[in-house]
């Protein structure tokens, strides 16, 4: 880009800075942990709004007929979703359904943001007055922190729930024997933390990987940046599909093992 | 000026292991998964589209502290590198 009088460092450095409304001076250059990155809430909510409105509307209009394309995609993807619960979670709950379709179709819809290219709505929204926007909102550890301690908020909702007091006996007693329950504890502990953390931290590594890629892509002369440009982006319309699988498989299988008496 | 150098020179070290480390590993997670995939395959042909459905879900595991790695990495080669902004910031407080 030739109006850039950006060195490379600082181009990469302007995108990857959220907006974030600080919270203890309501101005928009927070740094630091008390922060919301607006973009992010953007973005993720719009994104939401639009993917399930139109699952919604799918839903009230639906025919059993020949289907339309919209109900054909729903139906395809409430499939898939059911094929994977069905073989993966040996629990009684309806709610589990619901929440692997919302899990990868969100993720899905979040993470294509990165296809968009680079500049388009940074520099648009610059016209506009804001400074930064980031709008891929799934390369924000907020979001995927968000999401996965929810999921693990839900984990041990359903441990208590399904197990009762059992739970303790399980944690107390799992690898080794009632005697050495202080390293099954210690194991036990470890293995609920390293959910949350491994969830989070994948899709946020792959996500953050990928748009970096993209950015130093961005960098190259302009007439030869469409062959990197290109394979990359084939590339990681790939990674996008499996990671959004594979957060949703991940959930089904954690939950499965909360709602596990045996 | 010396310790400048010194931490410019060990950072761009460490980001160039953070990011080889991690494809290395990557690299051979992959091919022992793939290697796996193919003679599970070559046994039982028709259950091809269940194994490949479950390598990729396997690689997708593999891949993910490597991509973590490669993302710190990248992170420290091309934006910041807080390593050199304390030394700096040390060397020349009032900046």
């Amino acid at each position: 880009m030739s109006t850039e009088t950006l060195t490379q460092g600082q181009y990469v450095q302007h995108h990857l800075e959220h907006l974030s409304l600080s919270l203890k001076t309501w101005t928009l250059d927070g740094h630091g942990f008390w922060v919301i990155n607006l973009d992010t809430l953007f973005v993720s909510i719009l994104v939401g709004l639009l993917i399930f409105g139109m699952l919604g509307m799918v839903a009230r209009s639906v025919t059993s007929g020949v289907p339309g394309k919209l109900q054909n995609f729903a139906e395809v993807m409430l499939d898939f979703v059911g094929q994977s619960v069905k073989e993966s979670f040996h629990g009684d709950s309806s709610l589990i359904a619901p929440l692997a379709l919302v899990i990868f179709l969100w993720v899905f819809f979040l993470n294509t943001m990165d296809l968009l290219p680079v500049d388009l709505v940074s520099r648009l929204l610059g016209y506009a007055g804001v400074p930064h926007f980031k709008v891929l909102p799934t390369a924000d550890p907020n979001a995927t922190f968000a999401m996965s301690l929810s999921v693990f908020a839900l984990i041990l909702f359903y441990n208590i729930k399904v197990k009762g007091f059992g739970l303790v006996k399980e944690v107390f007693t799992k690898p080794y024997g009632g005697y050495l329950f202080p390293i099954n504890v210690f194991f036990r502990i470890i293995e609920e933390l390293v959910k949350p953390l491994s969830l989070a931290l994948r899709l946020f590594g792959n996500m953050f990987a990928g748009e970096l890629v993209f950015i130093i892509i961005a960098l190259l002369p302009w007439w030869t940046q469409w062959l990197p440009g290109s394979i990359w982006a084939i590339f990681h319309i790939l990674v996008i599909t499996i990671q959004a699988f594979i957060f949703m498989k991940l959930t089904i299988v954690y939950l499965s093992m909360a709602h596990d008496t045996h | 000026m010396e310790n400048i150098a010194l931490v410019s020179g060990l950072s761009a070290l460490a980001a160039g292991l953070l990011i080889s480390l991690a494809a290395l590993g990557t690299g051979i997670g992959f091919g022992l998964l793939g290697g796996k995939f193919l003679e599970g395959v070559a046994r039982q042909p028709e259950l091809a589209p269940i194994l490949m459905m479950r390598m990729f879900l396997m690689a997708a595991l593999v891949d993910a502290f490597a991509s973590i790695s490669i993302a710190m990495g990248l992170f420290l080669f091309f934006a910041s590198n807080p390593f050199i902004t304390a030394v700096l910031t040390a060397v020349h407080p009032a900046a």
